[in-house]
């Protein structure tokens, strides 16, 4: 079942013209990565969906409803939420209340505690630093609290915009290892990502944009043997 | 005791400008933009005091409690019409063109009242409440309603921002509203919540200079609108300690200068004199953060 339908989806940014009409389909319980260059639509495309910036035309269908043109906090409480490219913590709140944020939109206050217990249990360094504020964890800390805060609204649909970007090769493993984590609880993941290696080797689907239009498609093992993409984004 | 009464008018100055610096600068911090109507929200807040007053010649102290309580609902209403019906469609729009609205507000505010009371200063029938003793020094029992009160209000808000699910939404979106978007939250209530409890505190402003001296006129609000900002870029805009600590410190400058008779004409021109003097060793205030510039 399709849960998110993109359709010849038209961004501007004033006379620039950063996504030429992309179309592409997430399942539900699919990890699809969106893999592009700098610069090529990737971050546009994830805000657009999110209704953190208007298209000019398309439209996105989510789990069947229409959300173009729909504010975000609406689209979040439908169940679909994004850790923003660059973490976007909330750096003078401790961890504890950027997971707390996270939970915004949840009422029942023994469902937020017990949420962020599991929290702590899948990230052990975010419950040593729990009252610490986020702006003095390290990058990798960062990412860490940004998609635990993602979860805990519990979204069917979780975006991770570059969550690889600036991390030790280590770190970068146990992203990865994460994203497959919180796939295997039952959540569809939409993934944008520069590193085409590590984001293939975990991707049902693959979709590569090139200048504002997809390029290439195909499964994730498609894409990682074909000589193109190699070329382009694999280093050979 | 001439140090102690300094003291307390400093203290007792510093309070009232943090009421107002407070509105200020939350409406800095969350909606990124600088009010300047503010100052014209206390004007409001007074006139209402003075009708109400007004309507019971001899107004009885009960009957002032219900002054003070319309004059906090009016300004609440107003602040929350006024970010409706000015500044929200401007969101996304140029600071310009936001600061520029927001100085026409201002002067419709005052040319409003102009036209309904017209422009002859009114006398307000506050309840006169005489002074205190307190060993040798003798105190207003309205510098004490104004000091208990502000402080009580100062330490319930920061209170509310630290602890509320609402304030620590503020605390996200004042930082980052594209982010708190993606928590759910509602970036336009936020701005409105934020204009109500801004507009009320300028509700209370209008009432504690009442207190002090009973007379009210359609600029009524301009200086210590101007002063409050002072104190709030001072204290450092965006931070709501900033904003407290600003205003004491103005408060307690205004003060000195008075109490020494030689300068006490210039205390407006050397308030100002420190602010330019502060923005230029510190630019972001006392304890405004340097902002990381987003992309």
């Amino acid at each position: 079942m399709t849960l998110l339908k993109v359709e010849n989806l038209e961004v501007y940014y004033g006379v620039i013209r950063a996504l030429k009409g992309i179309s592409f389909e997430v399942g539900e319980g699919e990890i699809v990565t969106l893999l592009g260059a700098n610069g090529a639509g990737k971050t546009t495309t994830m805000q657009s969906i999110m209704g953190l910036i208007h298209a000019r035309s398309g439209s996105v269908t989510y789990d069947g409803k229409n959300i173009t043109g729909l504010p975000s906090h609406k689209i979040v409480r439908m169940g679909m939420t994004q850790v923003p490219e660059g973490r976007r913590v909330f750096s003078e709140l401790t961890v504890y209340e950027n997971l707390l944020m996270g939970a915004y939109i949840e009422k029942d206050k023994a469902k937020i505690r017990h949420d962020i217990e599991e929290i702590y249990s899948v990230f052990p360094r975010l419950d040593e630093r729990k009252n610490q504020v986020a702006g003095t964890l390290s990058g990798g800390e960062q990412q860490m609290l940004a998609m635990g805060r993602a979860m805990m609204s519990h979204p069917k649909l979780l975006m991770l915009d570059e969550p690889s970007m600036g991390l030790s090769p280590l770190l970068v493993d146990q992203v990865f290892d994460i994203i497959k984590h919180f796939h295997s609880t039952g959540t569809t993941i939409l993934l944008v990502e520069q590193n085409a290696s590590k984001s293939l080797a975990i991707s049902d689907r693959a979709y590569v944009l090139e200048n504002g239009a997809i390029a290439y498609s195909g499964t994730g093992k498609e894409l990682s043997e074909s000589d193109d993409i190699k070329k382009a984004y694999l280093g050979g | 005791m001439e140090f102690i009464n300094t003291l307390v008018n400093g203290l007792n100055i510093g309070v009232i400008y943090a009421m107002i610096a407070l509105g200020y600068t939350m409406v800095y911090g969350i909606a990124k933009m600088l009010n300047f109507a503010h100052g014209d929200i206390i004007m409001v807040g007074g006139y209402t005091i003075y009708v109400f007053c007004a309507m019971k010649a001899a107004s009885s102290p009960a009957f002032f409690f219900v002054a003070i309580a319309m004059a906090v609902i009016v300004c609440t209403l107003l602040g929350v019409i006024v970010e409706k019906v000015a500044y929200k469609p401007l969101r996304g729009a140029s600071p310009l063109a936001v600061l520029i609205t927001a100085i026409g507000v201002s002067y419709l505010l005052q040319s409003l009242s102009q036209i309904i009371f017209k422009s002859a200063t009114k006398f307000v029938s506050v309840p006169e409440l005489g002074k205190v003793s307190i060993g040798a020094v003798s105190i207003k029992v309205s510098t004490i309603i104004t000091l208990v009160v502000s402080i009580a209000v100062m330490i319930s808000l920061s209170l509310f921002v630290k602890y509320s699910k609402t304030g620590r939404a503020m605390i996200a979106v004042s930082e980052d509203r594209g982010a708190a978007q993606l928590m759910g939250i509602n970036v336009n209530s936020i701005i409105t919540i934020t204009f109500a409890i801004g507009s009320a505190l300028a509700a209370l402003a209008g009432l504690f200079y009442l207190l002090q001296s009973p007379y009210i006129y359609n600029t009524f609000g301009a200086m210590p609108g101007i002063k409050a900002f002072t104190a709030a870029v001072i204290g450092g805009i965006g931070s709501i300690p900033g904003a407290m600590l600003g205003s004491i410190v103005l408060g307690m400058i205004e003060s000195i200068c008075d109490s020494i008779a030689p300068i006490a004409p210039y205390k407006d021109a050397i308030e100002f004199s420190i602010l330019i003097i502060i923005l230029l060793v510190r630019p972001t205030g006392i304890l405004g953060k340097k902002r990381r510039e987003k992309v």
